[in-house]
C-alpha cells in the first residue's frame, strides 16, 4: 500500500505489459485519487468526487473499484476479486488477471489470505481483519438518485442532512408490499450523519458492514465519486419504528456445504424444477467443504458436477 | 388558537422592491400580515404579483428591504438572514407553497399516501402507522376518498391533484401559506368546490394564507384584505368587500368593471 515507482516486477516476457506503471494508473493519478480515499476515510459516508480516468474496460464492469484498487495496491499485496461472492465469473477473473499483468501482485481466492479484497456486490462469508481493505465497485453512489434527479438539490440535501426522503422510498415499499421490500443497495446511515448506498450488495450483507474491522472504500467510475467507511464505524441501516430492518433467510442450508445463515444463490438443475440452493461465497463454501462439511445435495449428480469440474461452471 | 390573539403580526413587509436590471418586478411594497389572515394579491399579468409572492417565499431575493417573520418561539427573524438549513426547516414546517400546478409541488413518482407523509418524515417521523393514519386523515379531509391512499396522483384528476397538494402542505400544522393562483387552470365546478374546502380549512386550521390570484371572485370568497398591484407598485389596499365595492382608484374601477357578468 505504499506508493511504487516503477514496474519491476512484471515477468521480463511480456514486453508490452512491462511498458505499463506499476497497477496501470501513473503515479500523479493515483496521488490524486489517493487524496480522494484520504479525504472520504476523513468524512464517512461522504461522496467525494474525484477524476475518474478512462480504464481498459467498459464502465459497469468495476473502473471505479479498479481505479480505487490500483491507487493503494503495493507490491507486497495480495488481491482477491470476487464477483457476486465468487471467484471465477468473468469480471472478477478478467480483473484479477488485469493486475496480475498490470501489477504482477500475488492474488487469490482464499479470503483470509487477500489483504484487498475487490468486490461486485458481496462481502465474503468470513469476517474481515483489521490488516484488509475491502473495495466496492459502485455503480450508482448516489442514495437519492431516483427520489431526487436534481444533483445540486441531492447535494443540499446531504450537506444540511435532510434524509426524509430516504424514508419516503421506504414508506413506498411498505405501502406496496406491506414490508420494505428493499433486498439489496439498501440504504444505512453512517457514523450517525450521511447517509449512503452501500452498492448493491444484498441487504444481508448489511450487518457486516457495520462495526467492520477492516477498511471499507467504494469507487464509482463512470459517477467520478469515491467514498469510505474507516474501520469500526457505527453503520445504521434505515427503517421504521414498526417496521424494523432486517436481512433475508433462507428455509435450507448450502446444498454443498450446509452452511446456514449465509446468502445463498439459486442453481437451476434441469427443466423439470430441480434446483438447488449453495453458498455464493464460492471460497467459503470450498473451504466448509474441504473441513468436512457437506450438504444435503453434495452427493446429488449435479452438486457433483458443480465442485469437481472446472470452476467457472457454477456462475450464477 | 392562542397564536390568533397574539397582538403582534406574523409577517411584516417593509419597502420590498425587486428589480431585474433596469426594469421593475415590484417596488416599495409594505404591509403586514397578521396570524388567521387571508391576504389577497390582485392584479393583471406582468402587474409584479408572482415576484411578490417570490420574494416573500424566499425563492427570489429582493433587491432592497425587509421581511420579517415571527417564528414559533416569538421572535421576528429577517428571512434573508436566515441559515439556508433554518430557511429550509420553515419552508416545510412552518410554511406552505401551493403552486398553481400541482406537478410542481407533488412527487408525481410516489403514492398520494407517501405525498402527504413526506414532511412528517422529513421532520423526523418514523413510524409507519402513524404516518399512515395522518396521511389518511388529511387524504379525507381534503375531500379524496381514504381508498385512494396508494394510488399515484398522475391518477389523480387536476382538482383532486390540487387538493392533494393542499393536504401535503397543511399536514405539519403550518402557520402560513402562500398560494400561486391554486385554482388556476380548473374548471368552474370544480374551482368552487376547492374554494369551499380551502376556506373552510383556513377557518377552521387559523391559517394566515397569501394567495396570488387574478381572479376577484377568489379573492372575494377567499380573502380578508386585498391589495391591488399594477405596474409593480401597490394602488390600492384595504378590506376586500370595501376595495370590491367601493374602487377608488381608476385601475381598480376598471379591474372591477371588467367582471364579465352571465
Amino acid at each position: 500500500m505504499t506508493s511504487s515507482v516503477r514496474t519491476v516486477e512484471a515477468a521480463p516476457d511480456q514486453s508490452t505489459e512491462s511498458q505499463y506503471n506499476f497497477a496501470y494508473l501513473d503515479e500523479q493519478t493515483k496521488r490524486m485519487i489517493r487524496r480522494a480515499i484520504l479525504k472520504g476515510i476523513a468524512i464517512p459516508g461522504y461522496q467525494v468526487p474525484f477524476a475518474s480516468r478512462e480504464m481498459p474496460m467498459p464502465y459497469g464492469w468495476g473502473t471505479g473499484g479498479v481505479q480505487v484498487t490500483a491507487a493503494i495496491l503495493g507490491q507486497e499485496d495480495t488481491l482477491k476479486v470476487i464477483d457476486q461472492g465468487s471467484d471465477d465469473t468473468t469480471n472478477a477473473v478478467s480483473i484479477r488477471s488485469f493486475f496480475e499483468k498490470t501489477a504482477g501482485v500475488k492474488t487469490t481466492t482464499a479470503t483470509a489470505d487477500a489483504s484487498i479484497i475487490q468486490t461486485r456486490h458481496r462481502i465474503p462469508e468470513a469476517s474481515l481483519r483489521e490488516d484488509q481493505i475491502i473495495v466496492f465497485q459502485v455503480p450508482i453512489p448516489e442514495p437519492l438518485r431516483f427520489l431526487e434527479p436534481r444533483e445540486t438539490e441531492t447535494r443540499t440535501m446531504h450537506a444540511l442532512k435532510e434524509y426524509g426522503l430516504m424514508h419516503v422510498k421506504l414508506y413506498e415499499d411498505i405501502a406496496r408490499n406491506g414490508r420494505i421490500a428493499t433486498t439489496y443497495a439498501y440504504p444505512v446511515e453512517v457514523n450517525d450523519r450521511y447517509v449512503m448506498d452501500p452498492s448493491p450488495t444484498p441487504k444481508f450483507d448489511n450487518p457486516k458492514i457495520d462495526e467492520m474491522a477492516a477498511l471499507q472504500l467504494y469507487g464509482a467510475g463512470r459517477e467520478k465519486r469515491i467514498y469510505a467507511i474507516p474501520p469500526f464505524t457505527k453503520v445504521k441501516s434505515l427503517d421504521f419504528d414498526d417496521h424494523p430492518f432486517e436481512v433475508q433467510k433462507f428455509e435450507r442450508p448450502c446444498g454443498l456445504c450446509g452452511a446456514a445463515n449465509v446468502y445463498l444463490d439459486e442453481v437451476i438443475l434441469d427443466d423439470k424444477g430441480g434446483r438447488m440452493f449453495v453458498c455464493s461465497d464460492t471460497d467459503y463454501c470450498e473451504e466448509r467443504r474441504e473441513a468436512g462439511h457437506l450438504g444435503d445435495m453434495a452427493a446429488d449428480p449435479a452438486a457433483v458436477s458443480l465442485t469437481t469440474s472446472t470452476a467457472g461452471q457454477d456462475a450464477s | 388558537m392562542s397564536d390568533m390573539m397574539n397582538d403582534e403580526p406574523l409577517l411584516r413587509v417593509s419597502e420590498i422592491t425587486k428589480l431585474y436590471g433596469n426594469r421593475i418586478g415590484c417596488q416599495n411594497v409594505d404591509f403586514e400580515l397578521w396570524p388567521g389572515e387571508v391576504l389577497a394579491v390582485v392584479g393583471e399579468s406582468g402587474s409584479g404579483k408572482s415576484t411578490l409572492l417570490n420574494c416573500l417565499s424566499t425563492r427570489l431575493e429582493p433587491t432592497s428591504g425587509m421581511i420579517e417573520y415571527r417564528m414559533r418561539d416569538g421572535v421576528f427573524r429577517n428571512l434573508y438572514k436566515l441559515t439556508e438549513a433554518e430557511r429550509r426547516l420553515l419552508m416545510r414546517t412552518d410554511w406552505g407553497f401551493v403552486h398553481q400546478n400541482p406537478a410542481d409541488g407533488l412527487r408525481l413518482a410516489v403514492s398520494a399516501g407517501a405525498n402527504v407523509g413526506e414532511r412528517l418524515m422529513a421532520v423526523g417521523q418514523r413510524h409507519y402507522g402513524q404516518i399512515r393514519d395522518t396521511a389518511t386523515d388529511w387524504l379525507e379531509r381534503v375531500e379524496i376518498a381514504a381508498d385512494r391512499i396508494d394510488d399515484n396522483p398522475r391518477a389523480f384528476s387536476g382538482g383532486m391533484r390540487q387538493r392533494l397538494q393542499i393536504a401535503r402542505n397543511l399536514v405539519t400544522h403550518p402557520r402560513l401559506i402562500f398560494m400561486d393562483e391554486p385554482t388556476g387552470g380548473l374548471d368552474v365546478s370544480v374551482q368552487a368546490r376547492l374554494l369551499d374546502m380551502l376556506r373552510r380549512l383556513v377557518a377552521d386550521l387559523g391559517l394566515a394564507v397569501i394567495i396570488v390570484t387574478h381572479d376577484l371572485a377568489v379573492a372575494r370568497l377567499l380573502s380578508h384584505r386585498i391589495v391591488v398591484m399594477r405596474h409593480g407598485n401597490v394602488i390600492e389596499t384595504g378590506l376586500t368587500d370595501q376595495v370590491l365595492d367601493d374602487p377608488r382608484e381608476p385601475y381598480t374601477q376598471l379591474l372591477v368593471s371588467s367582471i364579465l357578468q352571465v
